[in-house]
């Protein structure tokens, strides 16, 4: 599955791996607006910023076409924007759409793969994120794979006793029978969820999730914070210069 | 000898009105090994359910000599260790070291004692080298042994571990065993697993129908229901 690996990409120990997260952060938020309020000379920035994401990666270490073949998982969903913008006429705002979704994509996938997801979420409260937030998708991250797992096998369950899994997935089965292994899996989730919380007062859970460990902010964090956001913004100033 | 757990007269009845428990009195004394038997649906892990606070019905329970109400709870969760039937429901931290230490942070240790007591806790059940790992990578054995790991870092008086042995494996329900037999604190095992009744525990009690319908020794309980089960070959119909 995706997230396990995910999980042993961010155990990586490269420099980036090795910086605080909240310099990830913030680094990857001032690429996502500079890309996002960028209209001219997109070709060119987004080539820039493709390389500039490249490099990273090479820096963390991690394998180059997995992570470019990862990030266009994104492009289903806005392809479908780009094609409703194409036909209604504007092409250029279709492709915009797609070098947009996917460099973004890209960026994030940088950041949550150089990053184990407790210091990305300790990172992003003291960012400010809302704690509430931040721990529905802790929970969702350990708890989505047990819950599609339940899935799997409610699945293969009807497809033994409907004699094809293909029926099934054909959507030839009784739609009642779907809706009925949906609600199932509903109260499964629902189930599974009250006995976590059950276990979670056991051990003297208060309703606060205590830290066993605190991230520290050095020169060089600030310091590659900085560097990043301005190679970005050059990037664009270069890109909209070279365009007139 | 002054029991540890005390419950007399314990009735509960569930919000769609089926009654769990109708009167249980029951004792654990320093030292022992409890089974708890008995059919599916029969009350006992509704029953350990009250021993922590986490059900609440009429009649009163007792843990080390200080009654289960909503004033005592975080000092009675300290004294009873419970150990889910489903591991993945007790691992829900990042990582096995981060789980351990759930309890110890939420009972106020500071980040250094919690740390050096998960990771000594995690030593106890041999899963010392996992401590950076995530808990759904763990094998089902080991997770169970994390989950262990979790409760005893609290250095409860009592553990309650429930169904211990589902999905185990044979070599898994072995080395199970052998950890839960050298954990010093006073145990009740909610078990179907009647060996692992008979290697670990000196008395039974058997619940039937929401009460306590006999204890005495595991071999004499499991006589008086006919609760062990050995599989005879059966002869194919041919044969």
């Amino acid at each position: 599955m995706h997230h396990r690996i995910l999980e042993r990409w961010s155990r990586g120990t490269s420099p980036i791996h090795g910086l605080d997260p909240r310099a990830k952060i913030a680094a990857l938020l001032v690429f996502l607006i500079v890309l996002a309020t960028a209209h001219r000379s997109l070709a060119l920035l987004s080539a820039g910023l493709f390389l500039l994401l490249a490099g990273g990666v090479f820096r963390a270490r991690l394998p180059l076409w997995a992570v470019i073949e990862r990030a266009a998982l994104v492009l289903p969903f806005s392809l479908v924007f780009a094609i409703i913008s194409w036909a209604a006429g504007d092409p250029a705002r279709g492709l915009s759409l797609l070098a947009k979704s996917y460099l973004s994509a890209l960026a994030v996938l940088l950041v949550v793969a150089t990053t184990p997801l407790p210091s990305l979420l300790s990172g992003l409260e003291q960012a400010g994120v809302p704690r509430f937030l931040l721990l529905v998708g802790q929970f969702l991250y350990r708890y989505l794979f047990v819950i599609v797992e339940e899935a799997q096998c409610m699945r293969a369950a009807a497809a033994a006793r409907a004699g094809s899994a293909r029926a099934w997935l054909a959507g030839t089965a009784r739609f009642g029978a779907a809706a009925g292994a949906l609600a199932v899996l509903f109260a499964r989730s629902y189930g599974r969820a009250e006995h976590i919380h059950r276990a979670m007062l056991a051990r003297g859970f208060q309703g606060n999730f205590q830290k066993l460990e605190r991230n520290s902010f050095r020169m060089s964090d600030a310091g590659f914070a900085l560097t990043a956001s301005l190679a970005v913004v050059a990037l664009r100033l270069a890109a909209e210069r070279l365009a007139w | 000898m002054t029991p540890l757990v005390e419950v007399r007269g314990l009735r509960f009845r569930y919000e769609d009105g089926t009654a769990a428990l109708n009167g249980v009195h029951f004792r654990l004394y320093p030292g022992e090994t409890v089974a708890l038997l008995g059919p599916n649906g029969s009350g006992k892990t509704t029953f350990v359910l009250h021993l922590n606070g986490l059900l609440s019905g009429e009649g009163a329970v007792e843990v080390c000599g200080l009654p289960v109400n909503p004033a005592n709870l975080a000092n009675i969760r300290r004294k009873i260790g419970m150990v889910f039937q489903d591991s993945d429901n007790q691992l829900f931290m990042p990582t096995v070291l981060e789980d351990v230490a759930f309890g110890l942070l939420n009972v106020g240790l500071d980040r250094a004692s919690a740390v050096s007591r998960a990771q000594a806790a995690l030593e106890t059940v041999g899963m010392e080298r996992s401590a950076s790992r995530a808990p759904y990578h763990l094998s089902a054995g080991e997770k169970k042994r994390v989950a262990v790991a979790g409760i005893v870092a609290m250095e409860p008086e009592v553990l309650i571990l429930d169904e211990p042995t589902a999905n185990l494996d044979p070599p898994g329900q072995r080395s199970l065993v052998e950890l839960i037999a050298h954990l010093p604190q006073a145990k009740i095992l909610v078990t179907h697993d009647i060996p692992f009744a008979l290697a670990l525990c000196q008395r039974a009690v058997f619940f039937n129908g929401g009460v306590i319908a006999a204890e005495g020794a595991v071999e004499d309980i499991v006589a008086r229901f006919e609760w062990g089960f050995t599989a005879e070959r059966s002869k194919s119909p041919g044969g």
